[in-house]
């Protein structure tokens, strides 16, 4: 075999360079997410009224297909109000009434995004709540 | 053990049929997280079969009646100010009579008119063009006439901009956000890219609003909005009293904007 020596120390080079992240992040435990809900506006809330538009669950998982289809509900067939499982009307806006309560998008929107990577460019025109204290 | 045909055709058919009806149980039973979940039309909107607008060029006389519609309008859709003509953004805005009605005017023409600004905005044409080119359907007729805009569904390629003959639309060269001098919280804003034009104020319609522009000249009643197709309407007794004239009837897109040229006393 000729080069024997150039390729086992390119295969080792190309090894080292592969596998670094797993080695470079070794008992680096990168906490897990967990946004805050607790904003003035939602403090401002009764006990009993102090809940999303759908359960927490649901919306954690499926909040981006909600708005998803609330998009296309306002936009595209001007319907503008949500009722929810449990029978509540909400007006649907993502800058007007998602952002009213969680007014404290670095701590609960771009919290999670963050951790999973994904860039929403929602914000590239919707208008994020002015935060306080940040 | 062969069946013969007629045994194939009973299993086959009670097979089926039970098929169906398992199909029917289990879709029952399996409850839609959102099933219970609706959407509808907020009752406090107003809602008209076509919507249209009336302007009345003789009731704007001084530059702040021009000023204070166009204002109104950009202040609360975001729409950014960004000093040079080559990037202007506008939803609406004034031009002369030559420009807005070409092959109209004449030499002879009474001064007042032929060198006064006309409110210009688009015509939520009955048949747009700017809807039959779009490639995304980003914009799109509603079903009360408006031509709207899906600034999600936009790719910026401005074939409607190509298309329509009113010039109605605005293309973003740049990022609007800092030329917004007070950013309206109600409304987005726009991004780099994206096209955008008068939207006869939807948003506020669905809140039960009449259009800023029309709220604007509320007390001179120089711009009127409403309903073409009742015959009742605002807009209506207008047309059956005045002469009107749209922009570019010619070409056929039906404009839904008609223009009062009330001239002098001799008019």
């Amino acid at each position: 075999m000729y080069d024997t020596g150039k390729i086992i120390t390119g295969l080792i080079i190309f090894v080292i360079l592969v596998t670094f992240p797993f080695y470079n992040n070794i008992g680096k435990a990168i906490s897990k997410p967990e946004p805050k809900l607790d904003t003035p506006e939602i403090q401002k809330l009764p006990e009993k009224e102090r809940r999303c538009v759908e359960p927490k669950a649901f919306m954690r998982t499926e909040h981006m297909k909600l708005l998803n289809e609330w998009r296309d509900s306002v936009v595209r067939d001007g319907n503008r109000m949500y009722v929810s499982t449990d029978r509540k009307k909400f007006v649907m806006s993502l800058q007007n009434t998602c952002m009213n309560c969680h007014s404290n998008k670095k701590n609960f929107c771009d919290q999670c995004h963050n951790y999973v990577a994904v860039k929403p460019y929602c914000w590239d025109c919707h208008i994020a709540p002015k935060e306080k204290g940040t | 053990m062969s069946i013969n045909r007629r045994q194939f055709l009973k299993i086959a058919g009670i097979s089926t049929i039970v098929g169906l009806g398992g199909t029917t149980t289990i879709k029952a039973l399996w409850r839609d997280e959102l099933e219970a979940s609706q959407v509808s039309p907020s009752p406090e909107a107003l809602v008209a079969k076509r919507w249209a607008m009336v302007v009345d060029v003789s009731k704007f006389k001084i530059d702040n009646d021009y000023k204070r519609v166009i204002d109104a309008c950009h202040r609360i859709h975001n729409v950014p100010d960004f000093g040079n003509p080559k990037d202007e953004v506008k939803w609406i805005w004034t031009d002369t009579f030559s420009h807005a009605f070409p092959g109209q005017e004449h030499e002879y023409m009474e001064g007042g008119i032929k060198h006064k600004p006309f409110m210009i905005l688009c015509n939520h044409c009955d048949n747009p063009p700017c809807v039959r080119v779009c490639p995304t359907k980003a914009t799109f007729k509603r079903e009360d006439g408006i031509v709207m805009m899906d600034f999600h569904r936009c790719i910026g390629c401005r074939f409607c901009m190509a298309a329509c003959p009113f010039g109605a639309r605005s293309f973003n060269w740049r990022d609007p956000r800092p030329f917004i001098k007070e950013e309206n919280k109600e409304f987005p804003t726009r991004t780099i890219g994206v096209v955008e034009k008068c939207n006869f104020c939807y948003e506020r319609l669905a809140k039960g609003l009449i259009p800023a522009c029309v709220e604007a000249c509320k007390d001179n009643k120089a711009l009127v909005f409403g309903d073409l197709k009742d015959p009742n309407s605002e807009v209506r007794k207008i047309l059956s009293s005045c002469y009107t004239i749209r922009r570019k009837s010619e070409l056929g897109t039906q404009p839904s904007v008609f223009y009062v040229i009330g001239g002098s006393n001799n008019a």
